[in-house]
């Protein structure tokens, strides 16, 4: 069951990329169409500018996800002796290397992982996940990252968090440049532009309103279901659902993360904001705890 | 032409042969290698147990008897000869149950709780008996996944020409995640 997960995540990452690559071209076509009136000459720059971007972000993806949400990373066992040890426990028995080990200074539990393949990958916990949780409980978040881990989870979010940072990268200079300079076209155009002209730029600016709405409705989805897979995962590392429910009701019964990046909210293993959700919202990171924890029940 | 055929089959089955041998072999390491991954935590607990218990000692009224016990049955681990895994695990969970029953009424000991050096210990004795087990379970599908290609059809053919045997899996204790009993009584009579 679980190579065929495996395999599917690295399908969907390939879906992922070229339902986003799509949607960067789209993008910069239409910031192309409203300030240079050349779509084509938007979409080779999204291209470029995405390009480099993914690089940047592919490269060095851990250390930045790590520092956009104050993680710091701990190198020696004896600094979180019991910590390390889950860590290396859920590693071993996961059968994926040791990851890096990073602590977040927030006494709101919670708890991520991320990374670009087993081989390269962090967890990281908060400095509250390690005061209120005990070591089953513990244990039970630990099994749960490592099999984002194990599942290259953590490959799908690191990529579609490069492309959404993209496109919200795009989007910001689009609406930058239209506040100080305003459209270019529409100063040269005199006032002449034909029926068609004035759709297209229509469409453009309802574009570039919407594309980082996609792309979060996106990601989002995409990290709902990952969540009860990863549940399933940890107790079957750990073989104690227990200490995974009680763990998810300390970290359901807690403030909201200071330290979190809010683009990387779909990353950890409880919504770091805290946001009141109905059922089914489109926007929600995460499935309902008392939904993931009646199917921990379950088991 | 008849030749040319008859040398690639003869070729594909002994293409066939090899690969099915090597796959026994790889899968026959890596049951020797989970088991020594047991082995490692093993040496490891029976070297953190001579300073628990010249830790423990300290705290006179502090359960002798079963300091004891876990120093013979540490002893007993050790004189075990080297290739029964069998009755390595059957002293080894008898000695987990020991330890955690002492764990366990370290709670009643509030200055024993204080001291750093057996809270340290007790977090090292703890994770190595997580790894045992955790290593014992990965131990316990390698031998799963052996003993399936040893039984099934064709594997079993080249594994009985070169005798690959089936391995016995290691038996998890019965009361593994059951809360540890321990009494109480000696303590309040003395």
């Amino acid at each position: 069951m679980l190579y065929e997960q495996i395999a599917m995540n690295k399908r969907r990452t390939g879906y992922v990329m070229a339902g986003f690559g799509l949607l960067v071209l789209a993008v910069g076509a239409a910031l192309g169409d409203v300030f240079w009136a050349s779509w084509s000459a938007g979409v080779v720059g999204a291209a470029i500018v995405t390009a480099v971007y993914m690089v940047l972000m592919i490269s060095n993806s851990t250390n930045v996800i790590m520092s956009m949400n104050h993680g710091q990373e701990i190198t020696q066992e004896d600094q979180a002796p019991q910590l390390w040890h889950l860590i290396e426990d859920m590693a071993m028995v996961g059968q994926v290397p040791m990851p890096r080990v990073f602590i977040i200074n927030d006494a709101s539990p919670n708890a991520f992982a991320t990374g670009n393949d087993p081989a390269h990958s962090a967890v990281a916990v908060t400095t509250g996940l390690l005061e209120r949780l005990n070591r089953e409980e513990l244990e039970g978040v630990i099994g749960h990252e490592v099999s984002h881990i194990r599942n290259y989870d953590i490959r799908l979010q690191t990529i579609a968090l490069a492309l959404a940072a993209a496109i919200g990268f795009l989007v910001n200079f689009a609406s930058n440049w239209f506040w100080w300079g305003g459209a270019r076209r529409r100063d040269d155009d005199d006032d002449q532009g034909s029926a068609g002209n004035v759709i297209g730029l229509v469409i453009s600016v309802v574009l570039l309103i919407l594309a980082p709405l996609a792309a979060s409705i996106a990601q989002m989805a995409l990290s709902r279901n990952r969540e009860y897979l990863a549940d399933a995962a940890s107790v079957e590392l750990t073989r104690n659902p227990q200490g995974l429910i009680s763990a998810l009701e300390k970290i359901d019964d807690s403030q909201p993360m200071q330290a979190a990046d809010p683009n990387s909210s779909a990353l950890y293993i409880g919504d770091p904001f805290k946001k009141k959700r109905k059922l089914g919202d489109l926007f929600a990171t995460h499935p309902p705890i008392a939904d993931r924890i009646a199917r921990l029940e379950k088991m | 032409m008849a030749w040319i055929i008859a040398i690639v089959i003869v070729g594909l089955l002994v293409i066939w042969y090899v690969s099915i041998y090597n796959g026994l072999v790889q899968i026959r390491t890596h049951v020797q290698e989970s088991w020594s991954q047991i082995d490692v935590q093993l040496k490891r607990r029976n070297d953190l147990i001579p300073n628990l218990v010249s830790t423990a000692k300290g705290y006179a009224t502090y359960e002798k008897s079963t300091l004891q016990k876990v120093v013979e049955l540490r002893n007993q681990l050790t004189a075990v000869p080297a290739g029964d895994r069998q009755q390595t695990m059957e002293v080894s969970n008898e000695l987990s149950g020991t330890l955690r029953s002492l764990f366990a009424v370290a709670e009643n000991y509030p200055d024993l709780k204080a001291n750093t050096q057996f809270t340290n210990l007790m977090e090292e004795l703890t994770n190595t008996e997580n790894k045992i087990a955790y290593s014992r379970q990965l131990y316990n599908s390698t031998v799963a996944s052996l003993n399936m290609r040893v039984q099934s059809f064709p594997s079993n053919l080249v594994a009985n020409i070169h005798h690959f045997a089936m391995e016995k899996y290691l038996e998890v204790p019965a009361e593994e995640k059951a809360t540890p009993k321990v009494s109480f009584d000696d303590l309040n009579t003395k």
